[in-house]
Parts: C-alpha cells; sequence; structure tokens
C-alpha cells in the first residue's frame, strides 16, 4: 500500500450539541465544517442559492443543518442529524439536536453515543435553565466528557471577568452531575474566534481553540474493558460446508459489550450456568489470540452447548447481575404517557422479553437533577425511576458500570413504536446459574 | 499493557456487522440491494464478515434502471457468484412491459422509475427488510436517515414518524406489510468506503478508475455519449479522460475528468476534491428537495 493508507490510523470522536438557532449552534457547526475545510462548493453554492430565494440574500448556516424542506419552510429542526467532518488527527460525527418541544427524547438519542458533548452559552445571559437542562442529561446518559462554550464573547468585550464568572456560574452546579471531564471555552462562533485557531482576543485564555481539544481529548478508556460480556447475536453453523473441517463448526456471532476475551479464557454462559472456555475467536482474516468491546466476533467454544440468542457468554469469575424485578431511570418518548400496570416489549442487548411497568417511583427535575414523588404518569419528554418486571430474568449490569448492558428500550406492542429509553441501576444480586448441577 | 482502541475505520466496520446481524437475527426475508456499485461493495465484504463461515443468509437484490454501464453488470454478478450469494435481479424495462412503471415524457433519468420496481421485488418475494448502502453525508435529506428506516404498507418515509435509535438497540418490529429499509453504512463517508475498499483489497468495477471515453456536455457537467441518448450537433462531444465518482444511469453519470488509476489516487483526489459526489449527479439537482420527494415516495 502506498503512504495514503499507510498514514497514521485516526480515531473517531463521536459528540452532540444541542441548543437553539439563537445560542449561535448552527453557527459552531457551520463554522466547525467550513474551517476545517469540510464544506464542498456545491454545498457553499446551494447555500447561497438558498440565501438568495428565502434569507433575503444572507447566507443563513442554519440551512447546513436544517436538511428537510418541512424544516426549512416551518423554521424549525424536527429531529437529530448528523454531520460527518474529518481533520488528519480524527474522524468527526455530530449529532445536532434541536432545542424546542422534543428536546429531551432528541437528546438523548443523540447522547447516547456520544464521547462528549457541547453545550452552548450566550456570554450574555450566562447560565439558564436550558444550560442546567442539557449538563442534566449528558449527565444522566453518562457522557464521558463536557465542553461548556461561552459564546459570543464577542458581544461582552471579550471580557475574562464575564467568562469567569459564568464559569463559576457552572462549577457550583457540578458536584451533582456526574461527569468526570468538564472544559470551559471562550468562543465566538460567528466570527471564528477560538473555533480553529486560537484566538488574538483572549491572552487570558491558555487552552486550545475548540477543534484543538475535539482532536485531542483522550477518548482511549470510554468503553467498558473491565467485565467480558457477550451477548449472543446469531449462531453460526454453516450448512453443508465444502470445508470438511467446518462441518462441526458452531460459532456464536456477537458485539463484544465489554471487556476483553482471550483464547483459553473460562466462561460461563448465562442464565444457564454451562461452563465452558473459549476454543477459537473467528473472524474472516483468520482465528484471533484475543478480542475486546466493542469488536464483533464469533466465539467458539470448548464443548458443543445449547446455546442461542439473547444468552450471555461472560467471564465465569465475573459474573453480570440477574433479576426479573428491576430498577432503572426512564427517559419516556411517546405522546401517550407512561401509565403503571401497561405492558411492553423491553429490548436488552440481543434479546426482546415481555415487561411490564409496576410503579413510578418518581420523576427526575432535568434542571436539577432532584427527584418529585408521588407521581402518577411520566409523560413525553419526562425522566424517571421506575421499577419493572419482565417475563424472564435479565441478565444485565448497572448503565454506570457498562452502556451496553445496562440500557434498553421499551416498545408499545401493536404500533411497535420506541416508546421509552432505560438505564437500568445496578443489579442486587449476581447471576445464579439456573442449572447448577450442568456444570462441566 | 498492549492498547485495546480501534481505529475509524475498525469502528465503522464493528457497528455495520452488528446491525447486518440483528438483522438476520430479527426479520425473516430480509434482501441486501447489491448494485455493483462501490457502496454495495462494501455492505457484501460487510455481509461476509458478519457471517462467514456460514454462507451469507441474505439474498442479493438488484433493481436495475436497463440503462447501466456494461461493466458494471459484469462485475456484479461476477461478484455475487465468486461470494456463493444469490442474485435476484428486476429491471424498469420488465415493470415498463408489465405496467407496473410508467415513463414519464422528457424524463430522462430512470432513477425515479426503480421506485415502483423495487417495490414490486418487495411484494413479489416478502422482504421484510431491504438493508441497503445508503450514507447520511450523501446529502441533507439522508443526514436525518436512521438505521433502521421504517416504510409503511405503502413502502412510505415519513420523516416525522420515524422511531428514535438509542445506543446499539435496533426496533425491527413490523406490522404485517410494513417493512424495514437498513442502511449499516448511515455513519461512513465517501472517503471511508474508499479507505475501506483499499485496506480490505476489494476489487471494484474499472469505471471508478482513469479510462478514456466519449462525453458529451449537458447540464454543466460530461456525461457518457450513448446510443441510449445520442449527442445532437449543437451539443459539445469531446474524447476525454476521466472516471465516474457515483454511479446512476449511465445517461444521467458525470464523469470527472481525472487520472486516478488506482483506490489510493482515489483517496488523495476525494482528499482534494471541492465538489461532493452527488454533485455529479443530475437527478438530485432537480430541486432542493429532490433526494426527500424521492425518499418518501419510497426510494431506496
Amino acid at each position: 500500500m502506498t503512504h495514503a493508507s499507510q498514514k497514521q490510523p485516526v480515531d473517531l470522536l463521536r459528540f452532540n450539541t444541542c441548543g437553539s438557532v439563537d445560542d449561535g449552534k448552527s453557527t459552531l457547526i457551520g463554522r466547525l465544517l467550513y474551517d476545517s475545510k469540510s464544506l464542498m462548493e456545491d454545498q457553499i453554492e446551494a447555500l447561497e442559492r438558498s440565501a438568495d430565494i428565502t434569507g433575503g440574500g444572507q447566507v443563513n448556516l442554519a440551512n447546513l443543518t436544517d436538511g428537510l424542506r418541512a424544516e426549512r419552510e416551518q423554521g424549525i429542526t424536527i429531529d437529530v442529524a448528523y454531520r460527518y467532518f474529518a481533520t488528519p488527527h480524527r474522524k468527526f460525527i455530530i449529532a445536532d439536536t434541536p432545542g424546542h418541544v422534543q428536546y429531551t427524547r432528541n437528546m438523548v438519542t443523540g447522547a447516547s453515543t456520544a464521547n462528549l458533548s457541547i453545550i452552548l452559552i450566550d456570554a450574555r445571559l450566562g447560565v439558564i435553565e436550558q444550560s442546567r437542562r442539557h449538563a442534566c442529561i449528558a449527565s444522566l446518559l453518562r457522557i464521558p466528557h463536557l465542553v461548556v462554550a461561552i459564546n459570543k464573547m464577542d458581544l461582552v468585550g471579550w471580557s475574562e471577568e464575564r467568562f469567569l464568572e459564568i464559569k463559576n456560574q457552572f462549577e457550583e452546579f457540578l458536584p451533582r452531575l456526574d461527569i468526570k471531564d468538564v472544559k470551559f471555552i471562550p468562543v465566538s462562533a460567528l466570527e471564528g474566534d477560538n473555533i480553529v485557531t486560537p484566538s488574538p482576543h483572549t491572552p487570558w485564555y491558555p487552552g486550545p481553540p475548540l477543534l484543538g481539544h475535539l482532536e485531542s481529548v483522550h477518548i482511549a478508556s470510554d468503553w467498558n474493558l473491565n467485565n467480558f460480556r457477550f451477548p449472543v447475536q446469531w449462531v453460526n453453523r454453516p450448512n453443508n460446508p465444502t470445508d470438511p473441517a467446518l462441518h462441526d463448526f458452531r460459532g456464536l456471532s456477537g458485539q463484544i459489550a465489554g471487556g476483553v476475551v482471550n483464547v483459553g479464557q473460562k466462561v460461563m454462559v448465562l442464565p444457564a450456568g454451562f461452563k465452558s472456555s473459549v476454543k477459537q475467536i473467528w473472524t474472516l482474516e483468520g482465528s484471533v489470540e484475543k478480542a475486546f468491546s466493542p469488536q464483533s466476533v464469533t466465539l467458539v467454544l470448548e464443548h458443543d452447548l445449547d446455546v442461542s440468542r439473547g444468552d450471555f457468554i461472560v467471564d465465569a469469575e465475573d459474573l453480570p447481575g440477574a433479576s426479573s424485578d428491576l430498577t432503572a431511570k426512564i427517559c419516556w418518548m411517546n405522546p401517550r404517557p407512561l401509565q403503571p400496570g401497561r405492558h411492553y416489549f423491553l429490548k436488552h442487548t440481543t434479546q426482546t422479553v415481555k415487561a411490564i411497568v409496576s410503579s413510578i417511583e418518581n420523576k427526575i427535575n432535568i434542571t436539577s437533577l432532584e427527584k418529585d414523588e408521588g407521581i402518577t404518569e411520566l409523560g413525553m419528554n419526562d425522566l424517571g425511576e421506575v421499577r419493572l418486571k419482565t417475563s424472564k430474568p435479565l441478565i444485565y449490569d448497572g448503565y454506570a458500570t457498562n452502556r451496553l448492558t445496562g440500557s434498553f428500550i421499551l416498545i408499545e406492542p401493536g404500533t411497535n413504536a420506541t416508546v421509552a429509553a432505560g438505564m437500568l441501576l445496578p443489579p442486587a444480586e449476581v447471576a445464579r446459574p439456573e442449572y447448577r448441577d450442568f456444570a462441566i | 499493557m498492549k492498547s485495546y482502541h480501534l481505529d475509524h475505520l475498525d469502528f465503522l466496520e464493528t457497528e455495520a456487522i452488528h446491525i447486518m446481524r440483528e438483522v438476520a437475527a430479527e426479520f425473516e426475508r430480509p434482501a441486501l440491494l447489491f448494485s455493483g456499485g462501490k457502496d454495495s461493495i462494501c455492505l457484501l465484504r460487510l455481509a461476509e464478515k458478519a457471517f462467514r463461515p456460514s454462507d451469507i443468509p441474505i439474498p442479493f437484490l438488484n433493481v436495475a434502471t436497463g440503462h447501466e454501464f456494461p461493466e458494471l453488470l459484469e462485475f456484479r454478478d461476477r461478484r455475487a457468484k465468486e461470494l456463493n450469494g444469490r442474485l435476484i435481479v428486476r429491471t424498469v424495462d420488465e415493470a415498463l412491459e408489465k405496467g407496473i412503471a410508467f415513463e414519464s415524457p422528457g424524463q430522462i433519468s430512470r432513477n425515479q422509475l426503480q421506485i415502483p420496481v423495487l417495490l414490486a421485488a418487495i411484494e413479489e418475494f416478502r422482504f421484510d427488510a431491504c438493508i441497503g448502502g445508503a450514507r447520511r453525508d450523501e446529502e441533507k435529506a439522508r443526514a436525518k436517515e436512521r438505521f433502521f428506516s421504517f416504510r409503511d404498507s405503502f413502502g412510505q418515509w415519513d420523516p416525522k414518524n420515524q422511531r428514535p435509535e438509542i445506543w446499539n438497540l435496533y426496533n425491527g418490529r413490523l406490522n404485517p406489510g410494513e417493512n424495514m429499509r437498513v442502511f449499516p453504512l448511515s455513519n461512513w463517508t465517501e472517503m471511508d468506503v474508499w479507505e475501506y475498499i483499499g485496506r480490505e483489497k476489494l476489487e471494484v468495477p474499472s469505471i471508478y478508475f482513469s479510462h478514456q471515453r466519449r462525453c458529451v456536455r449537458r447540464g454543466g457537467q460530461w456525461v457518457p455519449d450513448t446510443d441510449l441518448m445520442p449527442s445532437k450537433p449543437n451539443e459539445e462531444v469531446r474524447d476525454l479522460i476521466v472516471r465516474v465518482r457515483t454511479i446512476g444511469d449511465i445517461i444521467s453519470t458525470g464523469c470527472v475528468e481525472s487520472p486516478a488509476s488506482s483506490v489510493e489516487d482515489i483517496i488523495v483526489e476525494i482528499a482534494a476534491a471541492r465538489v461532493t459526489e452527488r454533485g455529479s449527479r443530475a437527478d438530485d439537482r432537480v430541486s432542493d428537495a429532490a433526494m426527500e420527494d424521492r425518499k418518501k415516495a419510497g426510494y431506496f
């Protein structure tokens, strides 16, 4: 291969932005795309063409992110839009969510896969309710990194005092949140200060510009690499293989949801409790000695066991929790409110079970994280803690330990709508094998 | 301690394999749309990675306009055979004959005509999921597309009624007659596709590389001069060294002048490119909302 493919491997950072056009969010994204030279001539032309038609001749960077005609006509953003750009150091995926009515639902969606979240604060207004709401959702979804971009600094005369004042306002609120890494950056998205290049107006700010921070923030430890978890997705059993070596091949395919797996490792299949060890880690390129989350692989075990989709293969010495009585924080996403007693389908990793919401414990105030009790229903965009009962025990971890084995969605029977996103609280007890006598 | 870290292609790959396997596990009769173009070439490699050493448990479906580059059709058939896959082809010409599709006068591109053919194939084989190679970076209306894109029993996309997609949990539940379009390459860019083709050493049809071709200037771009729509005396015709960046109908696919003769050359060319790939497709230039309208009607 020549130089083009031999360059330093680049990794991928996923971040989300949230807020309304007034915060300068679209301008900020437009600025990142434009200044990192990620916009093409025809996109800029299309932007200018629509400026001539609807914008009275003024180029509106929001047209880059507000893609659908319905949105342009009504001047609103319906949903999460994804944008892509790259620098020589990193590739970026932006989940851009609007800041109106369906805010919480969309932000939860965009935040669920993000490594980092950017909160925009208007330097003239300081920390407002929306900034707190944004930070709370980022914390509940456990986004590892937060950037507080204090925007429109040009309109407050590039005042360091004002910057520090807002930073202090925000930091007062931080102890309530569960975010490891917070970075404050003074910017002007409109003028391009501290977005891609350092601003001459902020000699008092020693840190990198926004893009420099996005390029260097450490994301390697954002995945769980401690507890081996493998939800079986698909049983890989060749029909009439031409290669005789594959006659008895029985592979278990899936994406590693946590930890590292090695050939020879002792594992347990749950819920049954069969013990075995890993004989082979099969990939198209050949067998490998070890694999880690979130790689997709095919495992072959030493013993020919009855294993199917929805079963879990885990480290025999490090078992997850199991229960059919669950407590979870959920975000309700449907116009029809959640009422206790209703039946839903619950999809968790690779299995779908029936579930009933037995009670609503509280509703979480998403601007303060305080809990309101005595609640009878959760409406669209509400977050709250609920108790659930499932038709069979779930094998799981707390969401705080593992985003993939600690999350679920609820699906409404009949309409098949996805009505809730759920984050499980830590399990009260460790999984106990169903059939102890079967241990090999 | 070894670092357990995926580069961006590894990450996009594992995400796409996960989605492929979800489709195989949760749907009864899925199909994989394979045109022979670069995106669907990546889909086939991902299917191999998802399902080998078993056979790929999903048939390949191609909705052909009848206006394809011959090199593309040859490649399509050969690749499907190499992978021991089942290839189903349905054509616009057949559909016109059967009265499933109708040509509108003056309409050059057969892109629009693929919609009824695709919907008829879904009905004929009762496909409940179609895996396609569409990417969100291609076009504005695609930027809001889901991995699992729900279509009602008329095959229509309703952008206001899409299922939220959270973490890696995809809701594939359908009622009878409804259908899912699944896009494992949603998060890939044009550059990612070529880097992956390079990394995996995948063969692509020769028309992606530089070759000599007689072209005619139409609508601000060079398109192949073919018997389907021969050049008129007042049109500018030239023999050029070109390649195609995205493959559509032979009569509306823009050819870009390029000396790129290898995947590495193409990667360098894209890195320096100043026009998006769909900038060379006349069908998207009709109006600002051209793609949105086609998707609502049931396009891929």
